[in-house]
């Protein structure tokens, strides 16, 4: 039987990589992430698997690039400006169509910013992972167990689509600490005949390769890529609804602001206020349905971010104008309060508690 | 009827986009004899630069990886780690290398990585049309020191040979040239010398290249074969600068 544990969200996120059957690791040290790095220094020597420590975030990232073309289920992880540094060989990634795990403990930007929780990067994970036309994965867990949980998914469908795949936690998450179970599963990573492992004179020679000097061949390849996008879309949006069938209040919450969102719906129930709150657990895809569904039946909806809304924009997008979209946020590293969502709640139900 | 001359299996039938007189399709050549003569094709895996070789994908009969600008070292380190047991070898130019891969290029040293680097050095920015690179010698005019390459605002070229020699994870490193037959002979010695440093595991092994760009230098194949043997052999000096035992 699975053990509950008790373990700290970055510490958590490593144990679930490596149960995941991720045993090359690449990583650059940088707050509030670096737990990551020192587990898996510790932990991959013991099972043959790989720990390196590259010179850079841009090494680290195109390392995972090279560890995918060879076929293996591989990671990095970084935060905000760490991120920022990556993308070069993000988008290489996606423009080779190669599985891997990028994990994005967020903080406050832009430029260093500071150490404290973020969302301020949702932009960056959704909108623009790179140049060019393109998507990753982005996974919102609002706990360490579901990290955990997230993990695994993520490598799979990685895998699935040949694309990689992003966890977007956040300072809080990575630095506290709760109970986790991990459940024994059976990791069954699929065949990858495209790999550059060496064709053994085999087979013919395979190419990993983002370059399309004819653009007819570009934009058929990038189509293809968008038709599989539509897949996802269909087959891998994820979303929480807790009390939304009868609410005239809506929050729209991810990740740690979802947890503060959650218990200021809650305070609101016991005023009396029908509240509800729609979580997204992928951001990208981005559950627009399920906001939809509920545009004609709320008085208001709210998005809670710890920025200056940026999550908000695709809120607004799925209620097609059908509800007022407010926003409250706070950002560079400070986390809203209960209080200050209920009172927001109270607000857009009308003032009356 | 003996043959006694074919192209090697490791290379493609895809004819070389390359510029008449370009020392690139040779070098290509060499790296295929020896994968061919040491029969590990099968259990190679390239890394192509951005530059004017990175086409190498489509030439090279061994699996390929296209690696962002400068990246190849990172690219085929994740390589390696994730199958020791294959052969990688990167091959990039002067821009690729010693300019926005400068990190990439001392790190793979310093962690005396177990691959190959081939290094084209023919002082100049290929594909995009002829710019400085930092291998650019100086007074040498292109179309970004079109006065010369002015040591004063400029700086000076970088001689990567003596530079990873200092490091302790290098465990091979030549310079070599293709300046006429006997060059060429020697750079394929260096070559095979590579790949059998990888075989033994000893750590990064490193062959640079002098080589032409007839192009972008506004020469005849022939005077450019000149110019590099005139110019470019006594800023960086042929040998051998690290044979680790």
């Amino acid at each position: 039987m699975a053990e509950k544990v008790l373990m700290k969200g970055n510490e958590a996120i490593a144990e679930a990589a490596i149960r995941a059957g991720c045993r090359h690791f690449f990583g650059y040290p940088i707050t509030p992430q670096t737990e990551v790095s020192a587990y898996m220094a510790k932990k991959m020597p013991k099972i043959g698997g790989v720990f390196l420590q590259a010179e850079s975030e841009i090494a680290a990232a195109n390392m995972v690039l090279g560890a995918a073309s060879a076929g293996v289920r591989t990671m990095t992880s970084s935060s905000s400006p760490g991120i920022s540094l990556k993308q070069e060989a993000i988008s290489y990634i996606i423009g080779s169509d190669l599985p891997c795990v990028i994990l994005n403990i967020q903080r406050g930007g832009p430029g260093l910013g500071g150490i404290q929780p973020s969302q301020a990067d949702y932009f960056q994970a959704t909108r623009s992972p790179d140049h060019g036309d393109a998507h990753m994965l982005v996974f919102a867990p609002a706990s360490v167990q579901e990290m955990v949980t997230l993990v695994t998914d993520a490598f799979d469908l990685a895998d699935k689509y040949r694309m990689p795949a992003m966890i977007l936690g956040d300072g809080a998450l990575g630095q506290m600490m709760e109970p986790v179970v991990f459940e024994d599963k059976e990791i069954t990573p699929p065949e990858k005949p495209w790999a550059t492992n060496g064709h053994e004179n085999k087979r013919a020679h395979n190419i990993v390769n983002s370059l399309y000097i004819q653009p007819d061949e570009l934009e058929r390849i990038v189509k293809e890529r968008f038709e599989k996008y539509e897949e996802i879309k269909k087959n891998e949006t994820r979303v929480e609804n807790f009390m939304t069938d009868d609410a005239d209040v809506i929050v729209v919450a991810y990740g740690i602001a979802a947890r503060v969102a959650k218990s200021a719906v809650r305070n609101a129930r016991a005023a009396g206020i029908k509240a509800g709150l729609i979580r997204p657990i992928t951001l990208w895809p981005f559950p627009a349905e399920a906001i939809k569904e509920k545009a004609d039946k709320v008085k208001a909806f709210l998005t809670v971010e710890l920025s200056m809304g940026q999550m908000v924009e695709d809120v607004k997008l799925a209620a097609e104008f059908k509800a007022p979209v407010e926003f409250f946020g706070r950002t560079g590293g400070m986390v809203p309060t209960t209080d200050e969502v209920f009172n927001e709640i109270v607000r857009l139900n009308g003032g009356n508690k | 009827m003996a043959t006694v001359f074919k192209k090697p299996h490791a290379l493609t039938d895809k004819p070389l986009h390359y510029c008449p007189g370009c020392t690139h399709g040779i070098v290509h050549r060499l790296v295929a004899e020896v994968l061919d003569e040491m029969g590990i094709e099968g259990e190679t895996i390239g890394v192509a630069p951005v530059g004017c070789s990175v086409f190498a994908y489509d030439y090279f009969n061994c699996d390929v990886i296209q690696a962002p600008h400068g990246r190849a070292p990172a690219v085929a380190t994740g390589v390696k780690r994730a199958r020791p047991d294959r052969f990688v070898f990167t091959y990039q130019g002067d821009g690729d290398l010693a300019a926005i891969g400068t990190n990439e290029t001392v790190h793979v040293g310093t962690r005396g990585e177990n691959i190959t680097v081939i290094f084209i050095n023919n002082a100049i920015y290929g594909m995009t049309g002829g710019q400085m690179a930092p291998t650019t010698l100086p007074g040498q005019v292109t179309q970004t020191s079109p006065y010369g390459r002015n040591v004063a605002t400029q700086g000076y070229p970088i001689r990567v040979c003596e530079m990873l020699a200092t490091l302790d994870g290098v465990a091979y490193a030549e310079r070599v040239a293709i300046d006429g037959v006997p060059g060429i002979m020697n750079a394929k010695k260096a070559i095979r010398k590579a790949f059998e440093t990888q075989k033994a595991g000893k750590g990064l092994s490193f062959v640079e290249v002098l080589s032409t760009c007839p192009t972008n230098w506004g020469m005849t194949p022939k005077d450019a074969i000149k110019w590099l043997k005139e110019n470019m052999e006594s800023y960086y000096p042929l040998g051998c600068y690290k044979d680790k035992e």
